[in-house]
């Protein structure tokens, strides 16, 4: 007697083509959308008419994609930052705690150091002293890393704590602008210090800083022996040590870098948007970038794309409490969906599954 | 105990595994193309090929790790289809891989209960220290059941695994090259085991490299060739020469008798070398050697006696606790592994995946791992990339690496090849002193052949080389001088046509010079031997 049953075989994929995980990204995000239109749909809503109500919230009109493009400046620069210290397996979740020191590095060049200089010397400091800011809040963990062997996902995670409560002890205490009655905040900044933006739009030269970083960091990568480095120590470290790597100093500079570019995006922040340094600059920018960084698979000019997409979702949901008085939550619940089908679909890209029907003889029973 | 035990003749016994016909292809490869094979009870059936042949592919379907695409599979004369390991299990199958399946920071007597159905909430540790003890005696398998599995040297480790699937009732025992982690003296322990398993009417199959051991061990021989049956043979019908022309399909060149005499400058001088482990124990200690240009120096030993330790601190990648490290007349002590590499050092490591390349990332990186720094590869800070494109082309091609090309990853990459590709980058910039550990484990017949000859040409140039190997006949073959390394020291130092094995053997134990060459002196060298 013979039975025919299906049989599923996994095969292992070693080296996955980009059009593979391209599918694999876009069929995520794809799923995303229609799980979160199940839950729009018991909630009473179209998912359609959301989804349609939140791209016209991003990209509807000039001032909409403005908007939409000073959230991508911030998640860009961050998503760099996490990407350059990932390619070299380090978790540096620090990159909320480097934006907020790189801000406040910033804030102090603009308010006490150069407050009288023009915006060609002020604004050239201001960028120098955020990276400076966050590399050397990046370098720490580094340091502890390479001489101590201290967990670096620990030490950046518990260092942002460390640098939101300084900096907002700065903003209540010696910072404060006395002038604000009791608000906490510092001063304006001198109007030198102001990032140029696009006419009337929010957009700043932030966005080109990031622009610019993400193509850098992309020839760095691709066509230096600093980049061929990281690569090679992200695999293996004895392998890196054997042809001759100085390991350990790759490893606080790289964190070093990795916060220096966080660093900026604090800097672009207070220069480019709030002009001044406020109690909180960032929605958890820092956080979100670890999605950006993952979802781009550490590759800078990919690295773009997603964060411009992160941005669509963020401003859109956004718009949703005031076009159609949805919860703002929507954005987060999408931006979740999307990394949770996005893990499931790295087993996709490693994996081919085979499913095919086979034809069994049955065991001969006895008794 | 088990049907049909204990002949003398097992050609007579019941059939315990047959393979019929059976093809496993993976995508357009062809790894197995109809093989027919049988193992009876009560014989050890040996398989040999060279890396690529189908040898692993074919005892993972018998392990029910693949199934085949076409083709029977019969135990004790009945059909079986294995849905996974489990099932093999089952039917009595066992396998002991080359790298070990146990819990280090366990004992031995819980490692044999592991994966079990027990009763209870307690471990039944005694009665599986009962059954260890019990299975040691009768099969020459000496181990401690309450010692952890971190203690033991990689030999009993091995034995553990033997035992454990013993004890789980194994019939059919597959041992997956064997001998490959083993000193001389421990290989020749486990033949007399798996014969005493022979003899009590197991089942083995005995994959295998090494052709004397094959011809030692075993009833019958199967010999595989790129994923064919080439045949099966008596050990009595053949001998190494024709068994290794059956393996490789043609004939082996014989190794070169004379050899040009070394030179005169010393390449390297060790002084009184002290190396600690990671572990912090001193594992190279007050150890001193010379080796001339033009000269390999052997280094003989049993794994652990601080070979891995010695090698690191000549390289740059081990700090020097005291003594001086000169290359051709230079002080190296204490310089980095750049500067070391700079000076001309090449270095082979003994674990090609875990130092010697970057797996996960491609080819051509790690063609150029050790050069890129240095022109044309790189000009200041940038990297040259149709300099190293070329550069790995040139490696790929001279040296017949196997790989799709030079962006496939090296993990992709088969054992082999990744060797030779550590080999032709290692002795790609003509280095004056080469640091070789183990350069062949693992590596089949041909690929061993290419890199004896490559060794060989370049010590005929005028480069040093120290080979570090647990392989007597590589060393003896190879070098022209062999140093005994016992506990972190050179205790003796013999021109190789004075270095029989079983001096060495001795001297590798820890027995004292002056004693070796007095009783090898007075007693015929037979009564002595180590190996039997």
């Amino acid at each position: 007697m013979t039975i025919s049953r299906y049989q599923i075989r996994l095969e292992r994929i070693h080296h996955a083509s980009p059009a593979r995980w391209t599918a694999v990204t876009v069929g995520s995000i794809l799923l995303a959308l229609i799980t979160c239109g199940i839950v729009l749909l018991i909630s009473g809503e179209n998912p359609l008419t959301v989804y349609r109500a939140m791209l016209d919230g991003a990209l509807g009109d000039k001032y909409a994609f403005s908007e939409t493009l000073v959230k991508m400046t911030p998640l860009l620069l961050t998503g760099l930052a996490v990407a350059i210290a990932f390619r070299m397996q380090l978790w540096n979740i620090g990159a909320e705690g480097q934006l907020y020191l790189g801000a406040v590095a910033a804030s102090g060049v603009a308010l006490f150091v150069l407050p009288d200089a023009s915006s060609w010397v002020l604004i050239p400091a201001m960028l120098i002293a955020g990276a400076i800011g966050g590399a050397l809040w990046g370098a720490v963990p580094g340091v502890l890393r390479a001489k101590f062997n201290a967990n670096e996902t620990i030490t950046t995670l518990m260092l942002n704590y460390v640098a939101i409560l300084f900096t907002q002890y700065l903003v209540h205490g010696p910072w404060r602008d006395p002038q604000a009655f009791g608000f906490p905040g510092t001063a304006p900044f001198p109007d030198a210090a102001a990032l140029p933006h696009y006419q009337t739009y929010r957009v700043h030269l932030g966005l080109v800083f990031g622009l610019v970083a993400a193509v850098m960091l992309m020839v760095v990568l691709r066509r230096t022996r600093f980049g061929y480095e990281i690569d090679v120590i992200g695999d293996n470290p004895r392998a890196a040590r054997y042809a001759g790597m100085r390991t350990t100093r790759m490893i606080i500079i790289v964190l070093a870098i990795s916060g220096a570019l966080a660093g900026i995006a604090g800097m672009s922040e207070v220069a480019g948007i709030g002009h001044s340094l406020q109690r909180s600059i960032s929605p958890g920018y820092g956080y979100t970038a670890i999605i950006v960084a993952w979802l781009a698979r550490l590759n800078p000019i990919a690295i773009i794309a997603v964060s411009f997409l992160m941005s669509v979702i963020l401003v859109g949901s956004d718009q949703l409490q005031t076009a159609i008085g949805l919860p703002g939550s929507v954005g987060p619940m999408l931006q979740g969906a999307i990394l949770f089908f996005l893990l499931a679909g790295e087993f996709l890209t490693n994996f081919r599954v085979h499913i095919q029907r086979v034809a069994v003889e049955a065991e001969l029973v006895h008794g | 105990m088990i049907e049909g035990a204990a002949a003398v003749d097992p050609s007579r016994n019941p059939v315990a595994i047959e393979l019929t016909d059976v093809t496993k292809r993976f995508g357009p490869v062809v790894a197995n193309q109809d093989i027919t094979f049988d193992a009876r009870y009560g014989e050890v059936h040996a398989l040999i090929g060279e890396n690529g042949a189908g040898k692993s592919t074919l005892m993972s379907i018998v392990a029910g790790l693949y199934r085949p695409d076409s083709g029977r599979l019969r135990i004790n004369g009945q059909q079986v289809h294995f849905k996974s390991p489990r099932d093999a299990i089952e039917r009595g199958i066992g396998m002991v891989y080359q790298h070990f399946m146990l819990v280090e920071t366990m004992t031995v007597a819980e490692n044999l209960l592991i994966g079990m159905p027990q009763q209870g909430v307690s471990l039944k540790t005694d009665a599986a220290a009962a059954a260890v003890r019990n299975l040691s005696s009768r099969f020459g398998l000496d181990v401690d059941p309450d010692a952890y599995i971190w203690q033991l040297s990689v030999g009993e480790q091995q034995r553990v695994e033997i035992i454990r699937l013993l004890f789980r009732g194994a019939k059919i025992l597959v041992l997956d090259e064997p001998t490959a982690v083993l000193t001389p003296a421990e290989a020749a322990g486990l033949i007399k085991t798996v014969r005493a398993m022979a003899a009590e009417g197991y089942c083995i199959i005995f994959i295998s490299h090494k052709l004397d051991e094959v011809l030692r061990v075993a009833d019958r021989i199967t010999v595989l060739r790129r994923g064919q049956t080439v045949g099966t043979v008596a050990p009595g019908q053949v001998d190494r020469r024709s068994l290794a022309r059956m393996m490789v399909g043609r004939e082996m060149a014989a190794p070169p008798v004379d050899r040009p005499a070394p030179g005169t400058e010393t390449a390297l001088a060790v002084r009184n070398l002290c190396v600690i482990s990671d572990r912090g124990l001193h594992v190279v200690n007050d150890l001193s050697l010379e080796v001339r240009n033009g000269e390999i120096f052997g280094i003989a030993g049993v794994a652990g006696n601080g070979q891995r330790e010695f090698a690191e601190a000549v390289t740059g990648l081990r700090s020097v606790v005291s003594g001086e490290i000169e290359v051709s007349g230079r002080d190296l002590t204490g310089s980095s592994a750049a500067a070391i590499a700079a000076a001309g050092v090449a270095h082979i490591p003994e674990d090609r995946l875990a130092t010697g390349l970057a797996g996960g990332i491609d080819v051509e990186t790690n063609a150029t791992l050790r050069h890129y720094r240095n022109a044309p590869l790189s000009k200041g800070p940038v990297l040259m990339r149709k300099a190293m494109g070329a550069f790995a082309d040139r490696l790929i091609a001279e040296h017949d690496v196997k790989t799709p090309s030079r962006r496939a990853r090296v993990r992709q990459l088969s054992g082999g090849n990744q060797q030779k590709l550590i080999i032709a980058r290692e002795l790609a910039g003509c280095p004056a002193l080469i640091i070789a550990s183990s350069p062949t484990r693992g590596v089949d017949i041909g690929a061993t052949e290419a890199i004896h000859h490559l060794l060989r040409s370049h010590r005929d140039r005028g480069a040093a080389i120290v080979l570090i190997s647990e392989d007597l006949d590589e060393l003896r073959s190879l070098s022209d001088r062999i140093g005994v390394l016992v506990r972190g020291r050179i205790i003796d130092t013999i021109p190789v046509e004075q270095a029989s094995n079983e001096r060495l053997s001795m001297l590798m134990a820890g027995i004292g010079p002056d004693y070796v060459a007095a009783s090898l002196h007075a007693a015929p060298v037979e009564s002595i031997a180590v190996d039997d």
